[in-house]
């Protein structure tokens, strides 16, 4: 069956990139722009979420916090997009319940083989 | 214009609009330098323009952009304030990025003025930080380090995962999967952990897992499937022998050393144990010293110890066997028989309360599962043996149409199922001419173009979930739409008003009695070919795909199932019918509410922002009966699109043994072929390609009738 992940991020460049690549590798996609527009669109299965951590409206912590609050997606995995000065952040978003991290920049293949490893 | 091109414009975009926002942000803060949202702002934009920067190959933009992301991080938390100075500093480091955008190279004088902007902005960093490099080196790990040991070593790897695991969306299972691909794995659970029934919490991972892993990837790689949850789960890797290591007589340390060499007991429980003269096994487990589990995890790393050592001794040789393949299909057949037979001892015992009966059907489900994936096994060929018969094929055809070509070919030792290979060869053929034929110019062209006058054509396969890719790329000339719309319209298979995708007008290519040729040769452009592909691909269950860049090259990619016996389907109901949709290609399952149907010809439904068709299986078949207040619709996804079809219920995923139609169904469109129910009954496999093909000629049809 299709997979479905979305992505969220506040950067459309950054999105187009991911969703682009993820559509290459015969995935379904679902585009958010930050945290509040994800949990909108987080109405129908989803089997993985990749989200950017600063983002207007509600940031990639608090999406996360959410997500995991919600029954339906409570083993969903969450894969988040950091930079290397975001250590502390990197913690507080596993703390939050995401499942792995990418950090920035990355390179196509880096992210499949990621949402390969997170959706065995 | 280049994907990456595409992508880096996008950035641009994204980037100058950022820019502007970023400007109007920091002269308001001029006005109110404490408001909290306004800096937020502005960290947000320096931080997407470097992270993003960085990604599309603005290293120069996402280094100078780095330190001052890191100013605002410190004004953010309120340990730097607002000043005039640093306003300026920013509207002027904000200028800098944007003339960086446009920039091709870096030139002196720009490059002068990054490093005053720089220097001003250190200035406001603590001590430590002004030491620290513009951007830190994400060079990858050596990967000499891991290179060194090619050597097969065997691992012993203890793996506790935190009790949270799966509240965290990690997967145990994954990972000890992810250990089996690096070699040969023996996994020994732990269950001792598990509490009493009535204590047991249900989102908690109790169990534990030793691995023996003999793998020549090194402690690197092992390490790396951990990379995840190595900070809250116990990994401990070791390493217990390699394959270069001399070993006594008696083959290996002694079980007692083993545990003793892991800390599972101390030599002196060893020695106390060791007096008694019943197996150890048997006495350390008697006397509670250590579970059950731990001498199994230790017993098997003894045998797989033992194993490497015998491997070394025994000769490369592998017995192979040589059956006709009759016997295998016949075999083959007989699985898919009992799969069947398999799913009904399945409902039966779903309906009892036998609990003796549940529990044989569940082992027997286990047992049946492993036999099918054995048996589909034997069937694997390597699509290898294919490609190479292609190298003689492009070699002629070239040199009779005095093109110089190569043909690479890649991902050989892919494996698919026999029957699927033995039907491949003719579409491939059919691609390779029309890459040689349609795609790669003539010597003298490519020169002109500045290209090599070698053209490539490159021929690859690769596993991509259950199924097989394989590409056939070649550096031509590309697909030139305006031909392919005129020859549409000449077809009558367009009209003048039709509004097609780019990707719609490419599959056009596909169209029966298409051809763009402007001269006959004897190659191809006789009109057959690509439409003769699409069908025999769809008759594999598979699926093709177009990208085609003009004045750089086209590929297309043929999707396949690795096998054609057996399936997971998709059941659903009509009235009193069944029908399969392969579960591949189902996308989601929406219901469909009358009040929202849409009465006209076309029907339609919203699905994620876009329109999808979709058809009822009851008109389509006419199954007798009226539909349910509330139907279900089953969403596909093909390469070429989307199509929903509406059924009155889903019931869910089933092993589907597929049996091919008598001749006379063959013709019926919309079907592939049928299957055996759990309760004996039949269900019609559907064919989604050629419904969304009949959908999509249909509109067509009654656009132009319309225009």
């Amino acid at each position: 069956m299709t997979k479905t992940i979305m992505t969220v991020d506040d950067s459309a460049s950054v999105r187009q990139m991911v969703s682009f690549t993820l559509k290459k590798e015969g995935y379904a996609v679902i585009e958010a722009a930050d945290g509040k527009d994800a949990l909108a669109k987080l109405n129908g299965p989803v089997d993985l979420i990749i989200t950017d951590l600063n983002m207007p409206n509600l940031d990639g912590i608090g999406l996360i916090k959410a997500v995991r609050g919600n029954s339906a997606y409570r083993f969903t995995p969450i894969v988040m997009l950091t930079t290397e000065s975001q250590d502390t952040k990197k913690m507080e978003g596993k703390a939050a319940g995401a499942t792995g991290w990418i950090i920035k920049p990355f390179k196509p293949e880096q992210l499949v083989a990621v949402v390969k490893k997170v959706m065995r | 214009m280049s994907r990456e091109e595409l992508h880096r414009q996008g950035f641009r975009d994204e980037a100058h609009d950022l820019l502007a926002e970023l400007e109007e942000a920091l002269l308001t803060l001029e006005a109110v330098p404490t408001d909290a949202e306004l800096i937020g702002r502005v960290f947000r934009a320096m931080h997407t323009i470097k992270g993003s920067g960085a990604m599309f190959g603005f290293e120069r933009i996402a280094a100078f952009t780095h330190e001052i992301e890191t100013v605002f991080d410190l004004v953010r938390n309120g340990r730097v304030g607002i000043t005039k100075d640093l306003l300026d500093l920013t509207l002027a480091a904000r200028d800098r990025i944007r003339d960086m955008l446009d920039e091709d190279g870096g030139d002196a004088a720009g490059e002068a003025r990054s490093e005053d902007i720089l220097r001003g902005f250190r200035a406001y960093l603590p001590a430590a930080g002004k030491a620290a490099a513009p951007s830190p080196d994400l060079a990858a790990p050596d990967p000499a380090a891991g290179e060194a040991a090619r050597v097969e070593q065997v691992w012993h790897i203890r793996f506790r995962p935190a009790r949270t695991i799966f509240l965290a969306g990690g997967n145990p299972a994954g990972l000890l999967g992810e250990l089996g691909e690096l070699g040969e794995a023996r996994v020994v659970g732990h269950a001792e952990d598990v509490p009493e029934f009535s204590e047991l919490e249900p989102e908690l991972c109790y169990l534990w897992w030793d691995v023996l892993l003999r793998t020549a990837a090194g402690e690197l790689a092992i390490r790396d499937v951990f990379m995840f949850v190595e900070d809250e789960s116990l990994i401990e890797v070791g390493l217990v022998a390699e394959s270069g290591e001399e070993l006594d007589e008696d083959g290996y340390r002694r079980l007692g050393e083993i545990l003793v060499a892991r800390g599972d007991i101390s030599p002196k429980n060893l020695e106390e144990a060791l007096r008694g003269q019943k197996k150890l096994g048997s006495i350390l487990t008697e006397s509670g010293l250590v579970s059950r589990e731990n001498v199994d995890s230790a017993l098997a790393e003894q045998d797989a110890v033992r194993e490497l050592k015998s491997e070394k001794r025994k000769d490369e040789a592998q017995t192979t066997i040589r059956v006709p393949a009759e016997k295998l299909d016949n075999l083959v057949d007989l699985v898919g028989e009992l799969v069947i037979v398999q799913a009904r001892i399945r409902q039966a015992a779903e309906r009892s309360t036998d609990a003796v009966l549940g529990n044989l059907s569940e082992e027997l489900e286990l047992l049946s599962d492993s036999l099918r994936d054995a048996t589909l096994n034997i069937r694997m060929l390597p699509i290898g043996t294919t490609f190479n018969r292609f190298q003689r094929l492009v070699r002629d055809l070239s040199a009779e149409l005095g093109k110089s070509i190569k043909l690479l070919t890649k991902g050989g030792e892919t494996e698919l199922d026999k029957t699927v290979l033995d039907q491949l060869n003719d579409p491939l053929v059919h691609l390779l001419r029309n890459a040689i034929d349609h795609g790669i110019e003539s010597p003298e062209a490519r020169e002109a173009k500045g290209k090599p006058r070698t053209g490539t054509i490159e021929l690859s396969a690769e596993h991509s979930g259950g199924e097989v890719l394989v590409r056939v790329t070649d550096d031509g000339k590309g697909l030139n739409r305006e031909a392919i719309r005129a020859k549409g319209l000449e077809r009558g298979l367009i009209t003048p008003e039709s509004q097609l995708s780019d990707k719609e007008l490419m599959f056009l290519i596909f169209s029966p009695g298409f051809s763009t040729a402007q001269a006959i040769t004897s190659v191809s452009g006789r009109g057959v070919g690509m439409d003769v592909v699409k069908r025999c691909i769809d008759s594999l269950r598979g699926s093709i795909d177009i990208e085609s860049t003009v004045g750089t090259g086209t590929t297309i990619t043929v999707k396949l199932p690795l096998t054609l016996a057996i399936i997971e389907g998709l059941q659903v109901r009509v009235g009193g019918e069944y029908f399969v949709v392969p579960l591949a290609m189902v996308e989601e399952c929406v219901e469909l509410e009358h009040s929202r149907e849409e009465t006209g010809r076309r029907r339609f439904i919203a699905s994620r922002g876009e329109m999808v068709p979709y058809i009822r299986i009851r008109d389509w078949f006419a199954v007798p009966g009226t539909a349910p207040a509330i139907e279900q619709i089953v969403i596909a996804h093909l390469a070429s699109g989307r199509l929903g079809l509406a059924v009155d219920q889903v019931i869910g995923e089933h092993q589907t043994v597929i049996k091919s139609l008598g001749r006379i169904y063959r013709e019926v469109e919309g079907l592939s072929g049928a299957t055996v129910r759990g309760d004996g009954s039949l269900a019609l496999i559907l064919d989604v390609p050629s419904l969304y093909r009949s959908v999509l000629s249909h509109r067509n049809r009654t656009a132009a009738a319309g225009g």
